[in-house]
């Protein structure tokens, strides 16, 4: 094999096959020695283990084009995980005035994502924006099969790599090809999935985003992956600092100051109830040590949906059935479970055209080729038609029997707090693929994953919950990122309303006896400093209150905190010569001195251990509902920490004609 | 049943045993002996980055105002360069190099709290930011690091308040608030015990406070002694029940070296935040000074208060941290 003129190249640490394979002519005496040392290196490098049957290697085309969609899969997933860890505001050099937006298009795997395209069209009639990237996927399906299964979908590469990291012993060996031949029944159940979906679209609600795999994986990764990710990093630096050597400090914070810029924010992210989301998705990796790829062969709609069109494929496989000697390497290798092997018919919707079992095959029995022959090939797929049919009519009876539970017409929730620009609730059912790029870019934390807040038609549409973070007053990014209108793209103007009405997500209510200033005498306010209207929609009302400064008898007085207010003032420390020393604490006193300023009316004690009321101005908050916008910047920061004194419902919205209470609006085009 | 060999009991006794032995000596070692954990009485801690000596020929609080429009009729002060203002106010306090020294690492606080443009003067002008680091770097200083911990959303405070870019562009070290950077720390105040502080803030050799004079609706007047809010962690909302106490304590904790204010374009109303172009008026003043009660007494004025109106000022006073009688310090206007 080894040409004689180049005894000493790389082979030389391991003898050359004993005998030249058969397919190849011995090399010419004179040739250059590099083509064919080369060649044997490569023949070294792949086949140390001898191919077996009788070992006729696959095409070079093919070789290389495995190779080649290796190395797209790796780029596509590093791709999608790039955008994923740019779906964020990180601040930028741009000036002050700069509008605030993603320099990328993060949301671009959705764009190009067929099914959500197909889902969208059929609910709202319109192809948003960006998804008319989608059509690029389905032309490329047109071409060449489901590619785009094999070849770029992260979520299906994930599977790739887990079903090739983790077989269990039942994934191995004679199982593995069993678990590989076709299973028609549960490759059925996609089908039935995707048609499901579909024509619940056309009912009016998107639910299939639930299943749409580039979804689950924007979904799962960046609500459940990263913020475990980060709350373990977050151990780690805890541990670190706790070790008090300033180089392991030093170089964690670095590292962490690294990581925030890179993979996820400065500060930890909370997902309500995202526990389900990461376990859904453990769960699906995890039946990867059982059947390969489960998740592509048997639930992905959007496979499905690129497997209806892969018929028309003018790509394909062509089978030499006489040569198969039944070695079964290629179901050892095949992906989608699609009957690559002589003496049965490929399944073309099946197959992920990931061309390994071309490259397996020793016999020179399985050909990819344009405009193959059809004579082995069932392109369709095989679905009962009226089990498909049934299967339809029941997601589409789904969304009214989801409807007529009472969470729409009759009793809207008012946590369901959509984020601002978000349509009206029945056109948003139609748009919301529940991808979560909302919640993901989401600067403040503010948008969450519904449970069943919104019903069962809104699991996992995004809510805004201000007690966990509240809608930043300049921030559009949500409707920035949102793929399918959901989230409309509105401008700052519109959204804090410069010469116009601002968009409202809610209205917030004073729950009085929790407000320090309103039941406890104790001024705070920090609702009216947040509040980021202008005019301020809470504004605030200075009222004289009584406070009760408890007494404690004389002889056992422990140095309480003063009290509180403007005009309490603490003990002074009977030495005026303190300047330039740390203070002292305060002396223990039984009662507070006179204070030096006027505000204070003490009513004198009656009893020397009795409490006595002093009287103290506070401010008490109102909101003006027709200002207030529902942010949730009062309900965040309002001291009371369990259940906010001040909280924000979804009443007032600006995108619903229903959920409404006021009945005149703010003429906002007078001059303030 | 077959007995056991005396090697396979000799094992299994010694096994036992140091499982046991392993598992006495980890609950010693850890033992939590209960009861509250003890608490130490000494006083506040305090972060005194202030220089000792004050020279006799230099004032002690510079105000630096622009020109006077000479028109009688109309009797306001023209716009100029707000870096003008910094460098005389700071020259006529005895120039930089009096308070960095070479190869000092300084950390210059501005206020960054608020989701704001600066003509909304919400936080400290970014130009007036810029000449305090250029100025620190000047007077020689290795490492100037510009952070604040902010109210709204930090990277969004930091860019569109204009000081990211401005400070980037004069080679300060912006550092955002990132959640590890906080630690927990005794504070020992007289209503702040234990919070988590920021650590950039105090792991320096030199603080310059520049903060932005401004109403607020609580405290009547922010700016020196308040713009300390942003040490903190936590769940700072709660220092509002007590902000006069909380305020003296945060200033007690850290004494910068030098407090240089912004007011340049003051928020009259709805303060801290602002947010209505409106609600602030130019008045192209800069103060500085070491004095940072006296900071605050002074700059009040400016929205129209008097320091015995402001009760923190009045504590910061009586503890010792300053004087609120800026009249008896030696005045420079420039
Ligand atoms: S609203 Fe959010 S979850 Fe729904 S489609 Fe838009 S970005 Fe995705
Ligand atoms: S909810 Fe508010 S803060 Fe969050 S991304 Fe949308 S606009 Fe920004
Ligand atoms: S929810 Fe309303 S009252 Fe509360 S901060 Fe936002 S606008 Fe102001």
């Amino acid at each position: 094999m080894v040409s004689p003129s180049t005894p000493a190249t790389t082979l030389s640490a391991k003898p050359a096959p004993a005998k030249p394979l058969p397919y190849r002519s011995p090399p010419p005496k004179a040739t250059p020695p590099h083509p064919s040392s080369l060649r044997a290196w490569l023949a070294k490098a792949r086949l140390t283990k001898k191919r077996p049957g009788s070992g006729l290697p696959a095409r070079k085309t093919i070789q290389v084009l495995v190779w080649v969609r290796r190395l797209v899969q790796a780029g596509c997933l590093a791709l999608f995980c790039y955008l994923l860890f740019q779906t964020g505001f990180r601040g930028s050099f741009a000036s002050a005035e700069a509008r605030v937006r993603l320099p990328l298009p993060v949301e671009g795997f959705l764009l190009a994502d067929p099914f959500v395209g197909a889902m969208t069209l059929l609910s709202t009639h319109t192809v948003y924006r960006g998804l008319l990237w989608s059509l690029g996927i389905l032309a490329l399906t047109l071409v060449f099969g489901r590619v785009f299964c094999g070849w770029i979908c992260p979520f299906g590469t994930l599977h790739h790599l887990s079903a090739w990291v983790f077989p269990s012993r039942y994934g191995k060996g004679s199982k593995r090809v069993e678990a590989n031949k076709t299973h028609p029944v549960r490759q059925r159940v996609k089908y039935y999935l995707m048609y499901a979906f579909l024509a619940a679209s056309l009912a009016g609600s998107v639910i299939g985003g639930l299943f749409d795999p580039i979804c689950i994986a924007v979904r799962a990764i960046g609500l459940a992956v990263i913020p475990a990710a980060q709350y373990i990093a977050g151990f780690v630096t805890t541990a670190a600092t706790a070790t008090g050597i300033r180089q392991v400090q030093f170089a964690s914070d670095h590292a962490q100051d690294f990581l925030a810029a890179s993979v996820w924010q400065t500060r930890q992210f909370y997902f309500h109830q995202t526990w389900l989301i990461g376990a859904l998705l453990v769960a699906v990796l995890f039946m990867n040590r059982f059947i390969p790829r489960f998740w592509c062969r048997v639930l992905c709609p959007l496979g499905a949906f690129l497997g209806v069109f892969a018929r028309y494929a003018l790509f394909g496989m062509e089978k030499d059935h006489a040569k198969c000697t039944d070695c079964n390497l290629c179901l050892v290798h095949c992906q989608g479970a699609d009957s690559p092997q002589g003496g049965v018919k490929w399944r073309q919707d099946e197959c992920h055209m990931c061309l390994n079992c071309e490259n397996a095959c020793p016999e020179d029995v399985i050909k990819f080729r344009f405009l193959p022959n059809r004579k082995s090939a069932l392109v369709k797929p095989d679905t009962g038609r009226r089990t498909a049919i049934a299967t339809a009519a029941a997601g589409a009876a789904l969304i009214p029997v989801a409807r007529i539970a009472d969470v729409i017409d009759a009793n809207y929730s008012p946590v369901v707090i959509r984020p601002p620009g978000a349509v009206e609730e029945r056109e948003f059912l139609e748009r919301c693929i529940r991808c979560a790029e909302c919640m993901k870019v989401c600067p403040n934390n503010a948008l969450h994953p519904a449970f069943f807040e919104a019903g069962v038609e809104g699991v996992w549409t995004p809510i805004l919950i201000p007690r966990i973070g509240y809608c930043e007053h300049s921030c559009v990014l949500c409707g920035d990122v949102c793929p399918t209108g959901a989230i409309q793209k509105i401008t700052e103007e519109q959204k804090m309303g410069i010469g116009q009405k601002p968009i409202s997500i809610g209205t917030a209510f004073y729950d009085i006896g929790r407000c320090l200033p309103w039941s406890m005498s104790v001024p705070c306010i920090v609702c009216e400093e947040f509040c980021p209207t202008s005019p301020k929609a809470i504004w605030v009302e200075e009222v004289e209150v009584p406070k009760r400064v408890p007494t404690a008898p004389a002889a056992a007085a422990p140095a309480l905190p003063s009290p509180d207010g403007h005009a309490a003032r603490p003990p002074q420390p009977p030495d005026p010569a303190l300047a330039g020393q740390p203070p002292q604490p305060a002396p223990a006193l039984p009662e507070p001195p006179k204070p030096p300023e006027p505000p204070v009316l003490a009513e004198p004690p009656t009893q020397a251990h009795e409490d006595h009321l002093v009287r103290i101005k506070v401010q008490r908050p109102h909101v003006d509902p027709s200002l207030c916008i529902g942010c949730g910047a009062c309900e965040k920061v309002c001291p009371v920490q369990d259940k906010p004194a001040v909280y924000v419902t979804s009443v007032g919205e600006t995108r619903s004609k229903t959920n409404v209470i006021l009945l005149e609006d703010t003429d906002y085009n007078q001059p303030s | 049943m077959d007995a056991l060999s005396r090697r396979d009991i000799l094992r299994r006794l010694g096994a036992a045993g140091l499982v046991l032995g392993s598992a006495a000596v980890l609950a010693r070692a850890r033992w939590d002996q209960g009861g509250a954990a003890s608490l130490s009485l000494d006083g506040p801690q305090v972060r005194d980055y202030r220089k000792r000596d004050a020279p006799p020929e230099l004032p002690q609080l510079v105000v630096a105002r622009g020109t006077p429009s000479g028109d009688p009729a109309n009797p306001r002060l023209l716009a100029s360069d707000p870096a003008d203002l910094v460098r005389k106010a700071v020259g006529a306090l005895g120039g930089m190099q009096r308070f960095i020294s070479r190869g000092d690492i300084v950390v210059v606080k501005p206020n960054i709290g608020w989701d704001r443009t600066p003509i909304h003067a919400a936080n400290t002008n970014p130009r007036v930011v810029a000449e305090v680091v250029r100025l620190a770097y000047d007077a020689g200083a290795k490492r100037v690091i510009v952070t604040d911990a902010s109210c709204n959303e930090p990277n969004r405070c930091f860019q569109r308040s204009g000081i990211w870019k401005a400070a980037y562009d004069v080679g300060a070290d912006v550092i955002l608030p990132s959640a590890h950077r906080f630690r927990q720390m005794r504070l020992k105040g007289e209503v702040l015990d234990d919070w988590p502080v920021y650590t950039p803030l105090v792991n320096a050799d030199k603080v310059i406070n520049v903060p932005i004079a401004k109403h607020h609706n609580l405290s009547r007047y922010t700016g020196a002694m308040k713009n300390w809010y942003g040490l903190l962690g936590g769940r700072r909302n709660r220092l509002h029940q007590n902000i006069d106490t909380s305020i003296a304590d945060l200033a007690t904790f850290l004494q910068p070296t030098l407090t240089v204010v912004d007011a340049v374009r003051v928020l009259l109303r709805n303060g801290p935040q602002g947010g209505n172009v409106a609600d602030a008026r130019d008045m192209h003043t800069v103060i500085a000074t070491t004095d940072q009660v006296a900071a605050d007494a002074y700059g009040c004025q400016l929205i129209g208060r008097k320091a015995d109106e402001i009760p923190y000022i009045h504590m910061a006073h009586q503890r010792g941290l300053g004087t609120m009688h800026w009249q008896n310090l030696r005045l420079a206007e420039v």
